[in-house]
């Protein structure tokens, strides 16, 4: 019985002491460190610590890993710069016996120092109301996203010198911005500003659908000549080259025959069969210009 | 050959430490799965479809399943899949500063209460607030210390790729 006991006695302890080397477990929870709450990025860091042999300092989260070694009654200090990933970090202080813990937020600098632009899209059509749209994301010296309200100012700058501004605050870091696309055709300057930070983008306004889509026709023996004057969208912009413009040819009802034409410096021109009571109509896209009856115009 | 019926009904206790065995394995690799809450009612200017705020919620929540084991592992390429941009490359030097201190740390989430607050108009980028619990061991060495548990509010930012949206932007910010 005595045996057992010796035994179980000597089982438990072996148990304990491997227990006890491999889990460190908070014994007493110690006063706290005394760190403030909130630290900005990359600044300095005194916490004065009371432990009475040497100790670890582990400052851990997961945007960054910090571990010091601490001797007796000596503060830690932490060097400006290398506290510099914003986050919620936990300070321990493991000493002989001792678990000293702290929460603390280390946030970005107040100073923006970049700036993250999504202008969107690219190219677009002129006169569209909120047709752009920019994204601004406001970062620290050290790349945090800067939390607290920036102010932010959108320009848009197109080809013919005007400029639409918009600004806005930030809200949890991010400032976005709809501007309109202009009359006129050209590429416009696209720039965000945060205080001396600026991002330039470049957005492509390109005429938007052909208008008053207008043809002529000329009767050359068995051939009309046909021909558009110049396509401009509403705008009054010259309409792309190469735009498709069709001409179909219809009698009786019946379609007859259909020809695809690009449009080259602004005009489209092609030749159709002249047979007398046909009508010889003009489209691109959506939009449907006028009628020519071959042997009468109208 | 003895079936598993003929050895439980025979000799029980032999199955009690495999059970437990699987039981704590199971609950090591993440059984346990985190309590999840989402608001999107605040969330603009451009409208969240149902289906993508589903695909959001499901690759953010796996986001932190991917930086757990890549902070526990000490290995940057399992961010690949759920982070790119400035993100990645803070974790990534998260991951590297823990390698050279001989440190691994264990993150396991337990609740997240996620508010999507920002759809870019372009839909190129959402922005949510989460509101985590979770728990935290280090492991510094060979010396295991006790697990902490933390509350912290963080900010992330996913952006869509081919497949999955990824975090571009992650950080906690004071409640």
């Amino acid at each position: 019985m005595k045996h057992r006991i010796t035994l179980a006695l000597a089982g438990l302890m072996l148990m304990g002491m491997i227990m006890a080397s491999a889990v460190q477990l908070a014994a007493a929870d110690g006063e706290g460190l005394r760190i403030p709450k909130v630290v900005e990025a990359g600044s300095a860091l005194s916490i004065p610590t009371s432990a009475a042999g040497k100790a670890v300092l582990y400052i851990v989260s997961p945007a960054q890993v910090l571990r010091r070694n601490v001797e007796p009654g000596e503060a830690i200090v932490i060097e400006p710069g290398a506290l510099h990933n914003a986050g919620h970090y936990l300070a321990l202080l493991i000493s002989q016996g001792a678990t000293d813990k702290a929460e603390f937020n280390v946030v970005a600098a107040r100073q923006p120092a970049s700036v993250n632009f999504l202008a969107k899209p690219s190219r677009l059509p002129v006169s569209r109301p909120d047709g752009i749209s920019g994204v601004a994301y406001v970062f620290d010296v050290f790349r945090n996203l800067v939390l607290e309200p920036t102010p932010v100012s959108f320009q848009l700058s197109d080809s013919a010198g005007v400029t639409q501004t918009r600004s806005v605050a930030t809200h949890n870091g991010v400032g976005w911005s709809k501007m309109n696309s202009a009359p006129k055709a050209g590429a416009a300057q696209f720039q965000v500003s945060v205080g001396s930070v600026a991002e330039k983008r470049v957005v492509q306004q390109v005429p938007g659908d052909p208008c008053n889509l207008k043809m002529s026709g000329q009767r050359s023996g068995q051939r009309m000549i046909l021909e558009t004057a110049p396509v401009r969208d509403c705008s009054g912009n010259a309409v792309s080259d190469g735009t498709i413009i069709t001409f179909t040819q219809t009698y009786n009802g019946r379609s007859e025959a259909t020809v695809d034409v690009p449009l080259k410096r602004d005009v489209a021109r092609t030749e159709m069969p002249a047979r007398d009571g046909a009508v010889i109509s003009v489209a691109t896209g959506v939009v449907l210009g006028n009628e020519i009856r071959v042997g009468a115009q109208r | 050959m003895r079936t598993t019926s003929q050895l439980l009904a025979r000799r029980p206790g032999k199955l009690f430490p495999l059970a437990c065995a699987i039981m704590g394995g199971l609950l090591l690799s993440g059984f346990a799965q985190p309590t999840v809450r989402v608001d999107a009612d605040a969330v603009g200017p451009r409208s969240l479809e149902e289906q993508t705020k589903t695909a959001v919620v499901r690759d953010y929540l796996q986001a932190w399943k991917s930086m757990s084991e890549a902070l526990q592992e000490n290995r940057a390429d399992l961010l690949d899949t759920s982070y790119l941009g400035l993100a990645k490359e803070k974790l990534a030097e998260a991951v590297r500063e823990q390698q050279e201190l001989g440190m691994k740390v264990r993150y396991r989430d337990l609740s997240h209460h996620l508010n999507i607050v920002f759809y870019s108009p372009e839909g190129l980028s959402v922005q949510l607030l989460d509101t985590v619990e979770y728990d935290m061991q280090i492991v510094d060495h060979d010396q295991v210390l006790a697990p902490q548990h933390v509350r912290a509010r963080y900010v992330a930012v996913l952006t869509p790729t081919e497949v999955r949206w990824k975090v571009r932007v992650f950080r906690a910010q004071p409640e």
